[in-house]
């Protein structure tokens, strides 16, 4: 199968000289929902908005569905940054309005019904929202996107244990069965029972790619302790 | 009876594990269809790969049958089940045995504990 992504030989340092991803290579085949673990500041946002076409490498490539990032891509990926980029005067009829217009794989209906069965009303302003609830509005617009690939970074972050498993099971039930998901978290625990791979980075490199039961197996041990036993501090 | 998966073991056998118990406890009825994978994945919160890596692992081992357009059902063979049953129950009277056998007790001394115990709980039930 195509892999959905792949990096080759890919570096990125941002002006003022720090290194951000140091000669990154690896591919990620589709159809599976990928965690990208690891410490704060080890890179997995910048590998994100790498994928997403926000970033340019400083060298190596980026392919997404054999692509280099731009307008087709965004088409196929959908994008959850970690800080929001919304204006919070939108409604979320507003927004909703906003996302069709910009994406053609925009489902509004669905995106209705996740919303109706958060009792999150159409009339309310981002502004005036909680942040839990900011976060899952978000998170609804972007898994409402039938797209290929959806990266994610730090969905979970700001939010409480029963939103969290709110957003997995969003997550689980709203991916088809070709679509990818990246989602980046250094909360390995809460997410690791709906991943099946992966990628550890530290440092800006890839310090592993595998199967999470894999680990299981081999280590007999939790992905969670795992990761705390390779980045032990 | 919910999804218990812990992160220390391997989900996928975990999951295979409790279906079997699911199957021989007659919550998923001899030549049922079973709910897809889908379904399952999301009502115990896992990924759809592991969920299909563990019923991959019923079929081969005859418990379930996939029918290409209908779906996945539980094996119609009455007998399957029962010696999965069996099995399940060998297993567990070999833990037991295991660690009571740690304990300093013999099997014999073992059997009466249970006998014992037994007759002490149908009191407590008759009593209620």
């Amino acid at each position: 199968m195509e892999p959905i992504f792949q990096c080759k030989n890919l570096s990125k340092v941002y002006p003022g000289g720090r290194q951000a991803l140091a000669n990154v290579t690896l591919s990620v085949e589709p159809g599976h929902i990928v965690g990208l673990l690891g410490p704060n500041g080890s890179g997995k946002s910048t590998l994100i908005k790498l994928l997403s076409g926000l970033l340019t490498p400083s060298s190596g490539e980026v392919r997404v569905a054999g692509m280099v990032p731009g307008v087709q891509t965004k088409a196929l990926v959908s994008y959850l940054p970690e800080r929001s980029y919304l204006n919070d005067w939108m409604t979320v009829r507003d927004l909703l309005s906003f996302f069709e217009d910009f994406y053609a794989d925009f489902d509004k209906a669905k995106a209705y019904d996740m919303l109706q069965r958060l009792q999150i009303l159409s009339d309310e302003r981002l502004r005036t929202m909680s942040k839990g609830t900011k976060e899952k509005v978000q998170l609804i617009l972007v898994m409402a996107r039938n797209a290929r690939l959806y990266l994610l970074d730090e969905p979970i972050g700001g939010v409480d244990p029963a939103a969290r498993d709110y957003i997995l099971q969003t997550i689980l039930q709203n991916y088809s069965e070709n679509a990818t998901v990246l989602l980046s978290t250094h909360l390995i625990a809460d997410v690791e029972s709906v991943l099946d791979e992966v990628l550890f980075i530290s440092h800006g490199g890839i310090a592993l790619q595998a199967n999470v039961d894999e680990i299981r197996e081999q280590k007999g041990e939790s992905v969670d302790a795992f990761f705390r036993e390779v980045f032990k501090c | 009876m919910a999804w218990e998966l812990s992160a220390q073991r391997p989900i996928w056998s975990q999951l295979v594990e409790q279906i079997q118990l699911r199957i021989v406890t007659g919550r998923y009825p001899a030549g049922s269809r079973l709910p897809s994978v889908r379904e399952l994945a999301a009502d115990a919160s896992v990924n759809p790969n592991t969920m299909q890596r563990a019923l991959s692992q019923l079929e081969a081992d005859g418990l379930v049958c996939s029918q290409r357009t209908s779906g996945r059902f539980v094996t119609e063979q009455e007998e399957t089940i029962m010696e999965l049953k069996k099995t399940l129950a060998k297993n567990l009277v070999r833990d037991f045995l295991t660690r009571i056998e740690a304990l300093g007790y013999t099997a014999k001394e073992a059997a009466q504990l249970l006998e014992a115990e037994d007759a002490a709980q149908f009191r407590t039930k008759e009593d209620a």
